[in-house]
């Protein structure tokens, strides 16, 4: 009866594009000056977009909102790595991605208005909206990219979610599922070190939260999420492995939620100022500017172009949303079900035109 | 036709669901291989393979959760919950997302779940098989709920809810699900929300659903004896409630009874008499009556007995209500 290893696991970390702005290039894929570009301007754009929100909600014009400050190469990275006709499943700090994806500014602006025609995806657009309730989105992404197995949809299914959810019940049955039936889904991870107060090492004792996937059975992999170059390449292959069969894949992005939690929070209770300095530095749009100004990518006027340019995005969003004609109040009842109810017609009545005395 | 027992007509529902539509995907702890452990899924793996008949890990919030990503994918899955008392670890996806759905996202996307469990008491099962929770979920905004209590209607209310486009907790009395014998009356779905007068009567109004019907129309049988008429009406569909049969009945008789299994505070006995006392007060001879169980966890099964609605207690409670 000897006694042997039956199992030996390793999980990678991989940096292409360093805090220095230096690219590997042995890991460096082909990008073309006009996709490195892209990169840059939509990090910008999805970070203009999020002062924009912030500083709505301090005005009054906005509710409670959780910014995306520090996670811009995660979100963007994902966003341009996913196809139209895969399926995205966002929990509720993924703003970048929702605008790779077409979803319309306004709509961001709606639902942290509390406007729940904010959570409207339009038609053709493969997503679900924003979950609130931390990582029970999870299963669903699992159940969708079943669906597509059993229909036979070559497509993948992306779902994406926060250190702290790693702690839910959700993210194990989900990761589970998806290990069992080797289905076509990637389970992005948005480690931004930090569940409202909580530090990443409170959540699990585990050394990364990449090798959560080991215990499933399939792959998890590390990567430095402040890393444009490798958020898109990690995302990319992990997705076109799902699309041709190669089943699920975990993506721990290491990354800092710059911001406090969100507006309704202050997150100088809890970290010091020296850690958020720190990660001022690894900053990832910053890291981008240094490698394409080496590369002579970067020019002044580009610079004034991509801020031009996303502004007035921003501010045509502002307002398209600010522009929103009032809630019909029976509207509330329209969508309970398909057909509504005897109760909910009579309370719809009742709301709208009560009986007289 | 042969005659059928009500979970062998569940059986028949889901094998003529899964023919008719290739979207319906049968989910859940033991379904596949061993039919279900009552047997209610048997068969349907050798039918429709295993793409369709999914023996899943024991994960109730991954069948839930899973289940809803399918529904919304495009797919009809029908999660069966080996029982009710197992159902709350996916509370969260049943009220958080699996109901709220369609409101939240303005009707881009539905959920057309079923979800089958057993519930109920009298089987003589282990601690947490003898739930009757129902209206944790009748309070849920966003869902139906549905309780057969005979083989025909459940094979009808089952085609109903697989093809309801909004997600459907589909209670099966596990006491009942081999004691009654009958020939289906007719392939037809059977809609929901509508009500069946069990029992025609005059004097009183027994309102029930599930295992309880049957409690309830030995109950108007015993008192038959002394010349009293008892109307029982099974609800069928607990949500959306059918109001109108319950007030018809109640304007006839004047008189009415709650019977249920759930504990009494907070059990939709409540709800039927406020509705009742919103909608027909001038009708009624006396208060409405509520016969359930105690506002104690289900005891194990030497006590079961005395915990569940009877017909004796019935019996009673109808005598006070006339005397009233």
């Amino acid at each position: 009866m000897p006694k042997k290893s039956v199992g030996q696991f390793n999980i990678d970390f991989i940096q292409i594009l360093n805090e220095a702005g230096e690219a590997d290039p042995s890991l460096l894929p082909h990008f073309t000056e006009k996709e490195i570009r892209q990169f840059y301007e939509s990090m910008v754009f999805a970070r203009l977009f999020d002062e924009k929100a912030l500083n709505l909600q301090r005005q009054g014009r906005l509710g409670t909102y959780a910014s995306i400050r520090g996670q811009e190469a995660v979100q963007i990275g994902a966003g341009l790595a996913l196809q139209a006709s895969d399926w995205w499943f966002p929990a509720f700090r993924d703003i970048g991605i929702s605008m790779m994806r077409g979803l319309p500014g306004k709509n961001l602006f709606l639902y942290w208005a509390g406007d729940e025609r904010g959570n409207a995806i339009p038609p053709g657009q493969n997503d679900f909206p924003i979950a609130i309730p931390v990582g029970t989105h999870i299963p669903h992404a699992v159940g969708a990219a079943w669906g597509a197995k059993i229909k036979k949809d070559p497509i993948a299914v992306l779902v994406t979610f926060g250190d702290g959810a790693t702690s839910k019940g959700d993210f194990h049955e989900g990761m589970n599922m998806a290990g069992v039936f080797s289905l076509p889904v990637v389970f992005l991870c948005q480690n931004n070190q930090w569940a409202i107060s909580v530090p990443r090492a409170r959540q699990t004792a585990s050394q990364t939260l990449a090798q959560k996937a080991i215990a499933y059975g399939f792959p998890g992999i590390q990567v430095d999420g402040n890393d444009i170059f490798g958020m898109v390449q990690t995302t990319k292959e992990a997705l076109e492995k799902a699309r041709r069969g190669g089943g699920p894949t975990f993506i721990e992005a290491v990354t800092y939620r710059m911001s406090d939690h969100t507006t309704a929070d202050d997150a100088s209770r809890y970290r010091s100022p020296e850690e958020v300095k720190g990660w001022e530095g690894k900053d990832p749009i910053l890291r981008l500017k240094i490698y394409m100004e080496k590369t002579k990518i970067w020019t002044p006027a580009f610079e004034e172009e991509v801020a031009r340019n996303s502004m007035n995005r921003v501010l045509n969003a502002v307002t398209e949303y600010e522009a929103m004609p009032p809630v019909d109040p029976g509207e509330i009842f329209d969508y309970v079900f398909e057909k509504p109810t005897p109760d909910l017609i009579e309370q719809k009545q009742n709301l709208l035109s009560p009986p007289k005395e | 036709m042969e005659k059928l027992t009500l979970v062998q007509a569940i059986n028949l529902a889901l094998s003529e669901e899964m023919e008719r539509d290739p979207g319906v995907v049968v989910m859940g702890e033991d379904v596949g291989k061993d039919g279900g452990v009552f047997r209610a899924t048997l068969g349907l793996l050798d039918r429709f393979g295993g793409e369709r008949v999914i023996d899943t890990p024991l994960s109730e919030t991954g069948i839930i959760g899973a289940a809803i990503g399918m529904a919304a994918y495009g797919l009809t899955p029908v999660a069966e919950i080996q029982f009710l008392g197992f159902i709350y670890s996916a509370m969260e996806q049943i009220i958080s997302h699996a109901a709220r759905l369609r409101t939240r996202t303005k009707g881009r996307y539905h959920c057309p779940l079923v979800i089958r469990t057993p519930y109920g008491g009298g089987i003589h099962a282990p601690e947490h098989h003898s739930e009757s929770s129902e209206a944790y979920f009748y309070h849920t905004p966003g869902i139906k709920v549905v309780v057969p209590s005979t083989p025909s209607d459940a094979r009808g209310l089952l085609k109903s809810a697989i093809r309801d486009p909004d997600p459907v907790l589909f209670l099966e009395p596990a006491r009942i699900y081999r004691s009654i014998k009958e020939e289906m009356k007719g392939d037809d779905p059977i809609p929901l929300g509508e009500a069946r007068i069990a029992r025609s009567g005059k004097d009183i109004t027994l309102i029930a659903w599930g295992a309880m019907v049957h409690t309830a129309l030995k109950s108007a049988e015993a008192v038959k004896k002394e010349g009293i008429e008892a109307e029982v009406i099974d609800l069928r569909t607990l949500y959306p409630m059918d109001t109108g049969k319950i007030l018809s009945s109640i304007e006839k008789t004047g008189r009415g009874i709650v019977v249920h299994e759930a504990p009494l505070k907070g059990g939709l006995g409540g709800e039927i008499a406020a509705i009742i006392q919103e909608k027909a007060l001038l009708y009624l001879e006396a208060p409405v009556l509520r016969v359930a169980g105690f506002n104690t966890p289900i005891p194990l099964p030497k006590m079961e007995q005395v915990y569940l609605p009877s017909p004796e207690k019935i019996t009673a409670a109808i005598y006070q209500t006339l005397r009233y």
